[in-house]
């Protein structure tokens, strides 16, 4: 039964461009669920194609659900049958009761990003409790401490990339202090067809197995044409001498992965609805398993309002990037009949699309990928001046550009004495501490883009209180062993980092690839800084661009065992993750 | 039989290998770890923070010898204090923030294990192809596999030739590979030579990795019965015509350290190859290929070739499958 359904719906000499934006009716396929469809499923919804569950108890079933996002039918993880998950709609102040039904054959888990709770309902298999093991029934209850949009996801291997992650949206209890007249979650995310541990296995064996995007000898001829010969040969030089790649940029491309919107392929087309003249709240949770999207609305400012489940004082921008983990609510007030919902992948290589429209059917111009750009040399060395115009340093002499360089760098970096071996690929001494930069594909690009210099939580910092001490963490790997790892350590040769229960301390993230790294520190707030150490907005997930040193304050006011973590999945998987214990 | 000759092989040079085994381990992992790039001492004696060797290093970088105008956007510096290296005296402790925890300190949870506490494998099919030249045509194999995990693996060489369905030679190493430089890994271990020729075994210990600019290097010495020594080296590099046409030069040189009459092998070089190959990526694990091979036979070797009536040197057309998976 199941044999003939499989083969009717594969479809024969499948193009490449079909391929990338995905079956139009892409999705689960409910008959084929081997988990009932139940009578929730058939609610119909302005928020996307996710159900909305609410209330104070819930039951949560996950199980394997058939679906088709390229023409190929895959078995993906599932809670309650579809992608994403349910919405769950909770109220500050109220006790949630989340009975989640493991119908796998696996050990599965949930974790509730962003959410403050006893560290027991976290959902972290191996730090948190022991996870779900195949066939029982685990019941997570904590009392909700805070409002705004969040998400949650599966913490077990891969099964947030097959499929497990949905929106929480959190009510406050003294009302809604943002106004919308709509309000949708439109959530992103990465497929691939291909069963994610061979994705990693394939990463193992070659890190740039999925980037298509190399420089190549034809690449040099032109620049030879265009720049001469020199300098077509000293732009590579360096890279090549160091065996750095500059179009490092994301692990994992279209090649494998199908970008979604609320679960929906770019020829899905997720709409949503509006009427001219209303503000629409768009709640962008970034679930991208291993996938930075910029996003944008040709035509439409955006002013975000909400971060992270945080309110920020409003910014109005052209576009924004967010790192899976990262939320960003935005406020947009459309006149138009219809526009497109555009969100990118850093790597360049696809996108995930919506729409905005007055009524469904509409769809306006799907712009262009931008064209990849090579990473530049503030990417790799951080801040090798005052500023990170490099243009305006021709011509300067050496010796004068190293003295600058020396004092426009304050910091003495201390690397950790295990960076020096295998596992990292490249150290940086002069790292970038600016926020305002909105990273690598973003930069003069003509659109006011939001960096992190714009967040600012109203009201100031909540604590108060200096920090105590600081932690130093640096964000290392090697791309031609694909090994990640903290301070030159993968998980399982790393110790747990103590917080004192209570105390105020600062950590300092400082980025020693040329990657972005989302980093998600679990129970607490992550209270990001200026380079001054001026408070600027309260976070849970913070993206650290290549060469580049943050700092957050944290209070540690919630004992037990977290995780913390890079939120590309492949990473983290990869051994960049930390168990802290706050005691 | 052949498991025999391998043991007292062993036994024999056992004090030569340790030896070698420590010569390995203390000095070519310093020599090639650093990855020194022809950098200029420090000169900015000025800066008093610059105590470390490594800030030393850092500093170098801003200077180049030629003192030519910089332009940033170029990139053209030398950015030797980023890589490898060894860690200052001031480097921090990785540790230093446990407060004596540890990853198994919860009694009720099973401690996590992630990726970098799983054993991965891999089997690279470099070359299998079909040789042709005015005088032979052979068909050859050159694999590599691997077991383990990131920075100590279980690896496996095999090369050898086959004519008219005969293996006529074949070298097979299975090695211990321990990463010990960013880009580096020793390998320690045995190689048996067999085919139509009398056997051969040896105690390999080598590294393999990227040299700066992106050149794959395989440089193994050995040691074998009666004294007799070997050193290979072998250095591939892939030049991207496009995204998957795949230009492949390949070199190796092959050194005795004395004369072979069974094998008529004469000491010091005695074989080099070089050979390109134009490779298509059907997808990254598949790639058919074509290409030009010339080998030369040097010193002694080359006398015996000439002596059985065999040429010094030869080209072939090769024809082949890279595959891995």
């Amino acid at each position: 039964m199941k044999h003939t359904l499989k083969n009717s719906l594969v479809l024969p000499g499948l193009s490449r461009r079909r391929f990338l934006n995905g079956l139009a009716a892409g999705g689960v396929l409910m008959g084929l669920s081997s988990y009932i469809k139940p009578s929730w499923a058939n609610e119909s919804t302005h928020l996307g194609m996710a159900p909305i569950l609410s209330g104070t108890e819930f039951d949560l079933t996950i199980a394997e659900s058939m679906v088709n996002f390229t023409g190929n039918p895959r078995m993906a993880t599932t809670i309650n049958g579809s992608i994403p998950s349910p919405i769950l709609r909770w109220r500050e102040g109220e006790t949630v009761t989340l009975r989640v039904h493991n119908k796998l054959n696996t050990s599965t888990s949930i974790h509730w990003h962003g959410i403050l709770l006893p560290f027991q309902m976290d959902g972290v298999p191996g730090v948190s409790f022991n996870g779900i093991p195949a066939g029982s029934t685990f019941t997570y209850r904590f009392k909700v401490q805070q409002a705004g949009t969040y998400w949650y996801h599966s913490h077990s291997g891969f099964q947030e990339q097959t499929g497990m992650y949905g929106a929480i949206i959190i009510d406050p209890a003294a009302g809604e202090s943002i106004r919308a007249d709509r309000d949708y979650v439109v959530q992103l995310s990465d497929w691939t067809d291909e069963d994610p541990m061979d994705v990693f296995k394939k990463l193992k064996k070659q890190g740039d197995y999925y980037n298509f995007n190399q420089p190549t000898a034809a690449d040099f001829f032109r620049d030879a044409a265009e720049l001469g010969v020199g300098k077509a040969v000293s732009k590579r030089k360096m890279w090549n001498k160091m065996r750095m790649s500059p179009v490092d940029l994301a692990d994992i491309s279209a090649y494998t992965y199908t970008y979604l919107m609320n679960g929906t392929t770019p020829a899905g087309n997720w709409t949503g609805i509006f009427k001219p003249g209303e503000r629409v709240r768009l709640r962008f949770i970034s679930s991208g398993t291993q996938s930075f999207f910029d996003v944008r609305i040709p035509g439409l400012k955006m002013t975000v309002v909400h971060v992270d489940g945080q309110d920020v004082e409003p910014v109005t921008v052209d576009e924004f990037r967010c790192g899976p983990g990262e939320t960003y609510d935005v406020i947009v007030s459309p006149e138009d009949d219809v526009y497109t919902i555009f969100a990118q992948s850093l790597g360049r290589s696809g996108y995930a699309r919506g729409t905005l429209a007055t009524h469904k059917g509409l769809s306006a111009p799907v712009p262009e990928v931008d064209a990849p750009e090579w990473l530049t040399m503030a990417d790799m060395v951080g801040d090798m001046s005052a500023g990170n115009d490099m243009a305006g340093m021709s011509g300067m002499d050496h010796s004068m550009h190293g003295g600058m360089a020396m004092a426009a760098n304050a910091v003495h970096v201390r690397h950790a004495k295990t960076e020096y071996g295998p596992s990292v690929d490249m150290r940086v001494d002069t790292p970038r501490t600016n926020l305002d930069d909105p990273g690598i594909g973003l930069r003069n690009n003509g659109r006011r883009v939001l960096t992190y210099a714009d967040l600012h939580t109203p009201g100031g910092d909540v604590d108060g209180r200096d920090p105590g001490r600081d932690i130093e963490l640096h964000l290392t790997g090697n791309m031609e062993r694909y090994t990640w790892s903290l301070d030159g350590l993968e998980f399982g040769k790393s110790t747990p980092i103590h917080f004192r229960h209570n105390e105020r301390l600062r950590v300092i993230l400082h980025n020693d690839t040329m990657m972005t790294h989302p980093m998600h520190l679990h129970g607490m707030w992550s209270d990001l800084e200026t380079p001054e150490g001026e408070f600027l907005a309260r976070r849970h997930t913070i993206a650290v661009q290549p060469a580049q040193r943050i700092s957050f304050r944290v209070t540690a006011d919630a004992l037990g065992h977290w995780a913390w973590h890079c939120h590309l999945l492949y990473h983290m998987d990869a051994g960049m993750f930390r168990e802290v214990v706050v005691a | 039989m052949k498991m025999k000759t391998t043991l007292r092989c062993l036994n024999k040079n056992l004090s030569i290998s340790i030896m070698a085994a420590s010569l390995l381990t203390l000095n070519i992992p310093s020599a090639w770890a650093q990855d020194k790039m022809a950098m200029p001492e420090m000169q900015h004696a000025s800066h008093s923070e610059a105590k470390s060797e490594m800030d030393m290093d850092f500093s170098g970088m801003d200077i180049n010898d030629d003192k030519q105008p910089m332009n940033h956007s170029e990139m053209n510096m030398d950015m030797g204090s980023m890589q490898g290296g060894s860690a200052p005296a001031d480097a921090r402790d990785p540790h230093a923030h446990s407060g004596g925890f540890t990853l198994d300190d919860s009694a009720d949870v099973q401690r996590l294990v992630l990726a970098d506490e799983y054993n991965f494998g891999s089997l690279l099919v470099n070359r299998l192809e079909s040789v042709n030249s005015s005088d032979n045509s052979s068909s050859v194999y050159d694999l590599q596999a691997w077991y383990g995990r990131d920075y100590d693996r279980l690896v496996l060489k095999a090369e050898g030739d086959a004519d008219a369905g005969k293996l006529q030679e074949s070298s097979t190493e299975l090695l211990w590979s321990h990463a010990i430089a960013t880009f580096w890994d020793t390998q320690l271990g045995i190689r048996y030579d067999g085919g139509e020729e009398p056997d051969r075994s040896w105690l390999a210990l080598g590294v393999q990795g990227l040299a700066p600019y992106w050149f794959e290097v395989d440089a193994t010495f050995y040691i074998g019965e009666n004294s007799m020594t070997a050193f290979t080296l072998e250095a591939e590099y892939e030049l991207l015509l496009t995204q998957k046409l795949i230009l492949q030069p390949r070199i190796e040189a092959d050194f005795y350290g004395k004369k072979d009459l069974e094998l008529e092998r004469g000491s010091g070089l005695s074989g080099l190859t070089a050979g390109v190959r134009l490779r298509y990526e059907i997808k990254r694990e598949l790639a058919p290929y074509v290409g030009i091979e010339w080998s030369g036979k040097y010193g002694d070797t080359a006398n015996f070739a000439s002596a059985n009536g065999q040429s010094k040197s030869d080209t072939a057309i090769v024809a082949g499958l890279r595959f891995w998976f």
